[in-house]
């Protein structure tokens, strides 16, 4: 199978995750877009590394995980601890914040 | 075939040592029980650390003959652009330190007990009489700072992306321990959150596509392959403008810019302070470094983007900025224009923008710690006399020359360095960054901030008029109280004397800029 094929499908996972991230009013699933691009954009590393026959683009995908992990790490403690504020992680309820 | 790295360890000794009293600094915490004392340890630790780190890195700066070393070919330089940059966000942590630092009169200080408590909950009153303290800020500010100076040294894609995680992440954490106004922190440090990982994955999708193109990340190879390949630009364009947003949402451009007045005003102010100045030198050192060591023969096709983004940048900033109420919320939007200021420098990509961008970078940022460290001296006073959060609302400000005239003037001094006004360091930085674009031949974009600067001064002024010749209202009199900290005076003076310096007798400033004014390609 043509290595390329995998680009093209990392670039729509990646348009996929935006779209979530820009559309969905839940904090979780906004924050699961961002991990969705996150992981396109190593699926192309990967596929890029493929097709230039070398490994250098699959080690960059390891630091692109452990970055992520360290991620939902933050991510997610800031959303618990709004949550037990707000019992709720809509994006539209917080009104705090305005102009 | 993996090969053993050549490293040249004093190089990076600034890095190293920020980023190992970060280290010890954790270990303070799991170490030391009593808040007092761990505080007072952790505030020596993070100013030996950031002055050390500095008096290395102006050693490096004297000793350096030519334009730098390669730390590590195709990865790490530093050369003077590099050091320049370094030195610049050390005095900001050093200052940022002294304000997180800082408490009120009545021993109250910035920052919750309690981050993990939800506001309002039995455990955050539990919290509140046992005094804890969350003296975590210190290590977060010190890897922060770590990540910044390797985002503004790192000479390819990758490592920038995981230096961009480094400083963003302490950040994100940061913005959500203010002590009052808690779900607003909350949910700002959320907002921010939300966009700054939206901004990464983008940036982190184009070096994936620059990596596609040129089969390697660092910032020289892409160049190369640029260049190699003149005709088959499919997979650069793409990539590169993918990256230069990620920069630009950092910087805080319009329209990637809506992060910045909500982690602005939701943030502990002296996280503000800090975030403000440092954020936006990063982001800055980067995308010169970027623009002009790997991206510079895009310029046809990148410089319609960037020229839209200044211009929507300064308009969208000053106008915005001149409804504002919250003085906080209006020095966000005034930071937002002044990123449309930095990109102006970029018009034509001169290379004078290489002196001129560090330059301005350190006069905005001087400015902008001055003018917050004077926000967190004005406070709310309630009918029993106890003392409350800050006066953010601009009415409060009026009248404060009459309350504390030399405070009252520090922050005119700051404002008018904003506009530009001569004789202050604002000034000599907008002649630069405008120097810089007319040589690229950007002098319509160089009309466009004139007109946005002239607009901006409008709001600057009135925050003096309403500070000196305002009298405050009858029923107000009790209402706002100044309070004092030397540590916060401290700050505030010595951004004072640097502005005014930087203003008056810019010359050996200058010419630092222009001995900065070079860049090695990293190979």
């Amino acid at each position: 199978m043509n290595p390329i094929a995998f680009v093209y499908l990392a670039t729509v996972l990646f348009g996929i995750g935006a779209a979530a991230v820009l559309l969905r009013r839940n904090a979780i699933i906004a924050f699961m877009g961002v991990e969705l691009m996150l992981n396109a954009a190593n699926l192309a590393l990967v596929a890029f590394s493929r097709i230039h026959g070398e490994i250098d683009g699959q080690v960059m995908a390891f630091f692109v995980m452990v970055v992520a992990a360290a991620e939902v790490v933050v991510g997610l403690a800031i959303i618990i601890a709004l949550f037990r504020a707000r019992q709720t992680i809509s994006l539209d309820e917080p009104a705090e914040l305005k102009g | 075939m993996f090969t053993a790295p050549d490293l040249s360890y004093m190089a990076f000794a600034p890095i190293i040592i920020v980023l190992l009293a970060g280290a010890i600094g954790v270990l303070v915490e799991a170490i030391v029980r009593d808040a007092a004392t761990r505080r007072a340890a952790q505030l020596t630790l993070t100013l030996v650390a950031t002055l050390g780190a500095l008096i290395v890195a102006a050693v490096q700066w004297a000793t350096t003959t030519e334009a730098g070393v390669v730390a590590q070919a195709g990865f790490f330089v530093m050369d003077k652009q590099a050091l320049a940059w370094q030195c610049m966000l050390l005095v900001f942590a050093a200052l940022g330190a002294l304000l997180f630092a800082a408490r009120t009169r009545a021993g109250e200080e910035a920052f919750t007990p309690l981050g993990s408590a939800a506001p309002g909950s039995p455990e955050e009153a539990e919290a509140l009489r046992r005094k804890l303290e969350v003296t975590e800020v210190f290590p977060l500010l010190l890897f922060a700072v770590g990540g910044m100076m390797t985002f503004a040294s790192t000479t390819d894609y990758l490592a920038l992306f995981v230096a961009l995680e480094v400083f963003s992440l302490p950040l994100y954490i940061m913005v959500a321990l203010a002590r009052r106004k808690r779900l607003l922190s909350e949910e700002g440090a959320l907002k921010y959150f939300l966009l700054g990982a939206f901004s990464s994955a983008i940036y982190l999708f184009g070096v994936a596509l620059l990596y596609g193109a040129a089969a390697t990340t660092s910032y020289a190879g892409v160049l190369g392959a640029i260049l190699a390949s003149p005709g088959d630009l499919a997979l650069f364009v793409p990539g590169a403008i993918l990256v230069l947003v990620g920069i630009l949402f950092k910087l805080g451009a319009v329209p990637f810019h809506t992060w910045s007045p909500d982690a602005y005003q939701a943030a502990p102010t002296p996280v503000t302070a800090f975030m403000a100045a440092a954020t936006k030198a990063a982001a800055a050192a980067a995308l010169v470094r970027i623009v002009f060591s790997s991206l510079y023969p895009l310029e046809w096709e990148l410089s319609w983007m960037i020229w839209t983004v200044a211009i929507v940048t300064m308009v969208v900033g000053t106008v915005v900025a001149l409804v504002q109420t919250d003085i906080k919320r209006m020095l966000a939007y005034s930071s937002v224009a002044h990123a449309g200021f930095i990109l102006v420098a970029f018009a034509g990509f001169s290379p004078e923008a290489l002196s001129a961008v560090p330059f301005y970078l350190l006069t905005y940022g001087l400015a902008t710690i001055g003018a917050f460290a004077v926000i967190t001296q004005v406070r709310e006073k309630a009918d029993d006399g106890t003392v409350g959060g800050e006066a953010t609302r601009l009415g409060q400000w009026a009248g404060l020359g009459r309350r504390d005239p030399l405070l009252a003037g520090a922050m005119a001094l700051f404002l008018l360095s904003f506009a530009g006004i001569p004789l202050t360091a604002g000034f000599i930085g907008k002649f630069q960054v405008f120097a810089a674009a007319i040589d690229g031949g950007g002098w319509p974009l160089v009309l466009v901030a004139v007109l946005a600067s002239a607009a901006a001064a409008f709001f600057y002024v009135r925050l003096i008029v309403l500070m000196f010749l305002t009298d405050v209202p009858e029923d107000q009199q009790e209402a706002v109280e100044v309070d004092y900290h030397p540590y916060t005076r401290v700050v505030v003076w010595i951004t004072v004397i640097a502005t005014v310096f930087l203003g008056v007798m810019p010359v050996w400033a200058l010419q630092a800029a222009s001995d900065a004014g070079v860049l090695l390609t990293g190979l």
